[in-house]
């Protein structure tokens, strides 16, 4: 009975509540900042220096958005958000977008009413041990304790994989990547595990990292990519051609450095209707012409972002594997600007 | 022709309401619990409203899916193969344990602390006064990230307990003739094992060992003949005011029963030995745990050592003079004279600290012990993002552990406390 009444209650507030509220778009023009949420800090994907300026491959892509949206890439305030707060901060609206390495999978994209809007890297949990421990494969773990963030599908990830190789295991949750470290450098744990670009990120830091290795084992898939509210299409497309634009331009070879040039009129009526120079895509989302051209100024394509902050000329030196261009044999696929 | 005396009777006015003070007070009851209930109204229709912007619906069918998730420290039996509500059921099971080790710990910490805080002896009283200082002023917190810093970073890895084969020597070693072993982890403790088992209850909370039951059915007997026998002395010492030798009695039927069924079963200690990356075998108490419940108790046991001395300076000093005069000895002074008196002024802030105790044991997400805030509140909300959902069940259930304790104590309280007739 209280629960009917409770659900009238519900079907009647569903029919009252006309209350659209300002679009996000709209919000982030009035604010005059994009409100990004990223990680705590994870060395090439997000983290602040010594000065408190944010970079990283996860922050460039905030700052593509910013430098579409409000046309200056530094106007960003980045909300450092855990494995535990992401989502309800994304709910809440006290983030406009959330790029901090979370797996896109079914239920988060429906049941917690987010929308993935693509996949800014491909990446799959492995494991990182010491060296001196001896282990060569994640099927020697049997019997270890493993440090694990809480909230993450890597949790999950890990009890199927425990389970499906009968072997046991000692979870120690931890709340964010830098307790993480620091429990597993302390010895609370005998592996870490997180996506394998998240190892590598959290290996270059250490002091020693040649001690340490990450097992060849890949046991899940994890597409990272960034992640909006439910029911705001707008500015979901907003996001989501803002990332495509940047591997678009990387596919097209439009980089930083040409940009101004090939923004005076190209060839390629392709990078032409990218870059504004033809037609007027940029209106059809609520922006200008040149978004594109602002987004990619901000850190150049996704090849460029991908060096500067996480490819192998860095301390992390993750390889382009999954994450090269479809032509070269990865899985990058722009649809089609047109 | 008369004249009325009595004023007239115009019946009820609206402005009595107000101006007559004998319904003055029922509207202005009545007016503030309209304001009450509309502001709770609001918030419901708030959230209501919200929910149904973001799509989201009420419900708790969650608690039926399969869980996933491994939990590090469980009492009852639990795979990732079980459900929402058997995690959150294993997290309510380890804030119970905290907690109860916890208050039972404090007590009696507390009560020696408040004693010897008014011992005569200067060095003894001063120390505890700096005992309660320092641990009272400082948050709950704090005791419990420095119990777990102390833990991890004064004891050995297991791996140091292995034989390093070049040297032919353990970087560490068992004490206890090989029975312990700290580690940065956890304590490794030996375990209880039976060569003969009279089999198990399969409960739907968990499997309850027969032998385990035998030994408590054995001890339950020795208590109950150990207590005739003390009333039978009693009864012997008020008729002859002589008492009867009873301590090595009382010694043979406290442990003689258990000890002969713990022998019968084969009853036997397992030492915990190492094995691949962790010991196995005995019992491993985490570092967590012990953390957790060192720090609560530490904390909780600087104010009930002030509950405690506050109780018996209640106590007029007569009473100890009186009890000196008929030659009784300072402690039995404190033991059968003032402490059973300073109880009714003790119990009642007792239960509060009782109660601060087990709704601090939530503190445990910071040491990675899960209890009820890191199962259901923790793993199971994020990852079946139903936040309102497990929140308010959380605040339920610690409503409901909160209650139940302070209900316990209550007839406790009206047990103890001074009988008036």
């Amino acid at each position: 009975m209280k629960k009917s009444v409770f659900f009238g209650t519900l079907a009647g507030a569903a029919l009252t509540a006309g209350i659209a509220g300002a679009t996000t778009l709209e919000d982030v023009k009035a604010r005059g900042e994009l409100n990004c949420g990223v990680n705590t800090g994870l060395v090439g994907f997000a983290a602040p220096d010594a000065n408190g300026n944010w970079s990283g491959f996860d922050v460039a892509l905030c700052k593509a958005v910013a430098a579409a949206v409000l046309g200056d890439a530094t106007k960003v305030k980045y909300v450092p958000t855990t494995g535990q707060t992401r989502f309800t901060a994304l709910a809440s609206g006290e983030i406009d977008m959330l790029a901090r390495n979370s797996t896109w999978t079914f239920s988060r994209d429906t049941d917690l009413k987010l929308d993935f809007v693509g996949v800014n890297y491909y990446d799959g949990q492995g494991f990182m041990v010491r060296k001196e421990s001896g282990v060569t494969s994640a099927k020697e773990l049997d019997g270890a304790s493993v440090c694990i963030q809480t909230g993450t599908t890597t949790e999950l990830n890990l009890a199927d994989y425990f389970k499906a190789n009968n072997m046991s295991y000692q979870p120690i949750t931890i709340d964010s990547n830098a307790e993480g470290e620091q429990q597993y450098l302390a010895g609370a744990c005998d592996a870490y595990t997180t996506d394998a670009s998240g190892l590598a990120a959290t290996r270059a830091a250490f002091a020693d990292p040649e001690n340490h290795i990450i097992l060849p084992e890949i046991i899940s898939k994890e597409p990272l990519g960034p992640a909006v509210r439910h029911g705001d299409s707008e500015w979901a497309d907003i996001v989501r051609w803002t990332l495509n634009a940047l591997i678009a331009a990387e596919e097209y070879g439009v980089t930083s450095a040409n940009i101004d040039e090939l923004a005076k009129g190209t060839e390629n009526p392709e990078i032409n209707r990218l870059l504004g120079v033809e037609g007027d895509l940029g209106a059809m989302t609520g922006l200008d012409k040149d978004w594109a051209v602002r987004a990619i100024k901000a850190g150049g394509n996704y090849g460029e972002i991908f060096a500067a902050t996480i490819g192998e000329s860095t301390p992390i030196a993750l390889a382009r594997g999954l994450n090269a261009q479809w032509t070269q044999g990865g899985l990058l696929y722009a649809p089609p600007f047109r | 022709m008369t004249s009325a005396t009595d004023a007239p009777d115009r019946g009820f006015r609206l402005s009595q309401l107000i101006y007559d003070t004998r319904y003055r007070s029922l509207t202005i009851q009545i007016f503030v619990f309209c304001i009450v209930m509309a502001g709770a109204a609001w918030l419901v229709d708030n959230t209501i409203q919200n929910l149904n912007q973001l799509g989201k619906d009420f419900n708790f069918s969650f608690l039926s899916n399969r869980a996933g998730y491994d939990i590090g420290q469980q009492l009852i039996p639990y795979t990732n193969d079980n459900t929402h509500a058997r995690a959150m059921l294993v997290g309510l099971i380890n804030t119970l344990w905290v907690s109860i080790l916890g208050c039972a710990a404090a007590t009696v910490l507390g009560v020696i602390i408040g004693v010897l805080r008014l011992s005569k002896n200067w060095l003894v009283g001063r120390l505890m006064t700096a005992y309660v200082e320092m641990f009272r002023n400082i948050p709950v917190l704090l005791w419990i990230l420095v119990c777990i810093a102390l833990l991890t970073e004064a004891t050995p890895g297991p791996n140091a307990y292995k034989i390093n084969p070049a040297t032919g020597e353990a970087g560490a070693s068992m004490i206890l003739f090989d029975s312990v072993a700290f580690t940065n982890r956890y304590t490794a403790i030996p375990a209880v094992q039976f060569e003969r088992s009279l089999g198990a209850i399969d409960t739907a909370l968990m499997p309850i060992s027969l032998n385990f039951l035998a030994l408590a059915l054995a001890l339950i007997g020795s208590i109950w003949v150990n207590r005739r026998l003390v009333a039978g002395a009693n009864r012997v010492q008020e008729a002859t005011g002589v008492r009867p030798v009873t301590w090595w009695k009382s010694l043979l039927i406290l442990f003689v029963p258990v000890l002969a069924v713990f022998v019968a079963l084969g009853g036997h200690l397992v030492a915990p030995t190492l094995k691949g990356f962790n010991f196995t075998g005995g019992t491993n108490v985490s570092n967590a745990f012990v953390a957790l419940w060192a720090g609560l108790t530490l904390y909780t046991a600087a104010f009930i050592a002030e509950i405690v001395r506050a109780g018996i300076l209640a106590i007029s000093k007569g009473q100890t003079e009186a009890a000196f005069a008929l030659g009784l000895r300072p402690n039995r002074t404190m033991r059968l004279v003032i402490l059973p008196q300073a109880l009714r002024v003790i119990v009642p802030p007792l239960i509060s600290q009782y109660l601060n105790l087990t709704k601090n044991s939530s503190l445990a997400i910071a040491v990675g012990y899960m209890d009820l805030r890191g199962t259901l509140g923790g793993i199971t909300l994020n990852q079946t993002g139903r936040e309102l959902e497990a929140i308010l069940l959380m605040m339920l259930i610690y409503l409901a552990i909160s209650l139940t304790i302070s209900g316990l104590m209550n007839v406790f309280n009206s047990r103890v406390k001074l009988k008036e007739r």
